[in-house]
């Protein structure tokens, strides 16, 4: 097993004002180079575990240790520098530009001009953010732009841990779904230890390594990576946490290459009709896939052999979508759903012919 | 008409003229300037106790509601007709507005800037330097206004104690039954005022140019 870079032992955090405990007896480990997302409902404790680790909250008792050191053994001050974070609200200093917001912890270490503006260039080009908005200040920016900047100036000095509290919360899922984008080719590059917080299942599912589905007091449902979680939900409240869907959603985590795929009906264009309208009988089917040694052309129906002598004669229609094998099973139902011959047909690179996805195919991994 | 405003008079005391106007803005810069520095470091405690914030506010709201001349005639026996008493009297009035300006101003600051401030370890020094008091900074200057203004005014009443400003033209006028005095006095303290409320003002904008639009900035 990898190492463990963030560890919780027994943790909990009881507010002085509140009879329970907002974060009861929790352990957890987060190894070195995954994101953990935290799921679960309102209220649940998990902004409060995220500050305990970088002690913007003290716990009750129980011990967190951090890259190897008990972080009560740490300055709080110099702790929180090296760790990024991003608040459930952002919170960009409104008086300060973009700039400065982004340099904010460089500042801090005393880095020089140079050095921060460099990196600072580096950062908007990562997040993909317009170098014409250095000079702006938060208010001038829309809430997608916010939330990139809340993330680069968390990334800034390029901590090995980050600290993400709904990130993305407040944004449409248009601008969401891009920013997630961008978070997952980002941690692909730069491999760093998450704690990441949503409410958004669909979220957790996308962007997890592993999943902790969280009920109230902090107390762990499940703690799965996202597939297992959807295949075996570990009880009622997981269940209805992932949804009525998570069949569907399951699928969205498949790669077509992970399951066995079928053989469909397939002739060369060198076939006889014949030899094409046994092939259809033999699968059932009404076209066949024209393949020439091993590229595929496309495909014939059998209308379309009536009074043709030979298969050269005919032109194969094309796919209207071809599925790879690193596309998703979810990705390959919209394909058979919308396709005319109500299957996938998969070619790899260069359009060699695979074989075929159908629909029972695709349903077995929705119920299994 | 001539015998309402005599403009050979002023005149013949523009000298005068600006000795007082230049002992109003001092004593009025004085007072303002004290009461600032008391009520910062105040503010700032306060803000942070919040249980002392009623008991301040009673204190500085009872000086407040002292009448001038009252507090003047308390404090003469003590500290004499100087600019000590003026001052005294002139900073007490100050503060109910400045501490409450400051408390509001901090009050006012973002939770969530201040919150990630702290998550990216700023130390609470940086915190107060670096993102409260430039981030309450609008509200605490829009205290000082009306603090300025208003000593302003009260300066012309401390002329009863001889260090009034452009309030000796019109204690002079009153007791003389001389009308050109009076206008003169209240005229001057009136502009001043005005002048000091726009000069103000102005600076408050200049303080936040976060809140202005990129259109209205330079480039
Ligand atoms: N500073 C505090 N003082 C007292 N109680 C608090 C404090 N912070 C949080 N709590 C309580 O602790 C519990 C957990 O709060 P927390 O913010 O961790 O929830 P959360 O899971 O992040 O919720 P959300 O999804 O709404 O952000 C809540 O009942 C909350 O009211
Ligand atoms: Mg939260």
């Amino acid at each position: 097993m990898a190492d463990s870079m963030i560890s919780l032992r027994n943790v909990s955090k009881r507010f002085a004002n509140s009879t329970d405990a907002a974060v009861d007896d929790l352990s957890m480990d987060v190894y070195a180079g995954e994101t953990v997302v935290l799921v679960g409902p309102s209220g649940c404790g998990k902004t409060t575990t995220m500050k305990m680790i970088n002690r913007l909250v003290e716990p009750t008792s129980g011990t967190i240790v951090v890259d190897g050191t008990d972080v009560r053994k740490q300055d709080p001050v110099e702790l929180r520098r090296g760790i990024g974070y991003v608040i459930q609200s952002i919170g960009l200093m409104p008086h300060r530009t973009i700039a400065s917001n982004i340099a904010t912890v460089p500042k801090l270490l005393g880095w020089d001009a140079a050095r921060i503006s460099d990196r600072t260039r580096e950062l908007i080009a990562m997040l993909d953010l317009d170098p014409g908005l250095l000079a702006r200040y938060p208010s001038e920016l829309s809430g997608g732009q916010r939330q990139r900047v809340g993330v680069a100036r968390a990334l800034a000095t390029d901590p090995p841990v980050m600290l993400m509290d709904e990130p993305f919360g407040a944004v449409d899922p248009i601008v969401r779904a891009r920013l997630q984008d961008q978070f997952l080719e980002i941690q692909k590059k730069l491999n760093k230890t998450i704690v990441f917080v949503t409410h958004d299942i669909d979220e957790a599912i996308k962007l997890a390594d592993r999943i902790a589905i969280l009920n109230t007091g902090a107390s762990i449902e499940q703690f799965a990576p996202p597939e297992e979680i959807l295949r075996e939900p570990a009880n009622d409240f997981v269940e209805r946490f992932v949804g009525a869907e998570r069949g569907l959603k399951r699928l969205a985590l498949i790669k077509v290459s992970e399951i066995q795929i079928e053989q469909g009906p397939v002739c060369s264009p060198r076939d006889s009709v014949a030899d094409a309208n046994e092939e259809m009988e033999r699968f059932g089917f009404d076209w066949v896939s024209i393949v020439d040694d091993g590229e595929l052309l496309g495909w014939i129906g059998q209308r379309d052999l009536e009074g043709r002598p030979r298969l050269t004669d005919i032109t194969p229609r094309p796919f209207s979508a071809y599925v790879t094998k690193e596309s998703t099973l979810r990705h390959a139902l919209d394909s058979i759903v919308s396709s005319r011959t109500q299957v996938a047909v998969v070619a790899e690179e260069g359009q060699r012919y695979a074989g075929i996805l159908t629909l029972e195919r695709i349903s077995r991994e929705i119920v299994s | 008409m001539s015998d309402l405003f005599r403009w050979d008079w002023v005149l013949d005391h523009r000298d005068d003229v600006w000795l007082a106007l230049g002992e109003h803005m001092w004593l009025t810069f004085l007072a303002v300037a004290i009461g600032l520095a008391i009520s910062v470091p105040t503010g700032i405690f306060v803000s942070r106790h919040r249980k002392l914030y009623g008991p301040v506010t009673a204190l500085t709201g009872f000086l407040y509601t002292i009448p001038s001349l009252a507090l003047f005639a308390f404090l003469t026996p003590v500290t004499g007709l100087s600019t000590t008493t003026a001052e005294i009297g002139l900073v007490s009035y100050t503060l109910l507005i400045l501490i409450r300006n400051v408390v509001a101003g901090l009050d006012g600051v973002s939770p969530d800037a201040k919150e990630a401030a702290r998550g990216m370890g700023y130390t609470d020094r940086q915190l107060l330097w670096k993102v409260e008091l430039p981030l309450a900074l609008p509200t605490i200057v829009a205290g000082l206004r009306i603090a300025t203004v208003t000593t302003i005014g009260l300066v012309t009443v401390t002329a009863l104690i001889g260090k009034g400003g452009v309030g000796y033209f019109i204690l002079f006028g009153l007791s003389r039954s001389f009308s050109t005095a009076i206008i003169l006095g209240a005229v001057l303290a009136v502009a001043l005022a005005v002048v000091f409320d726009v000069l103000l003002l102005r600076s408050e904008r200049l303080l936040v140019p976060w809140t202005r639009s990129s259109e209205e900035r330079p480039a």
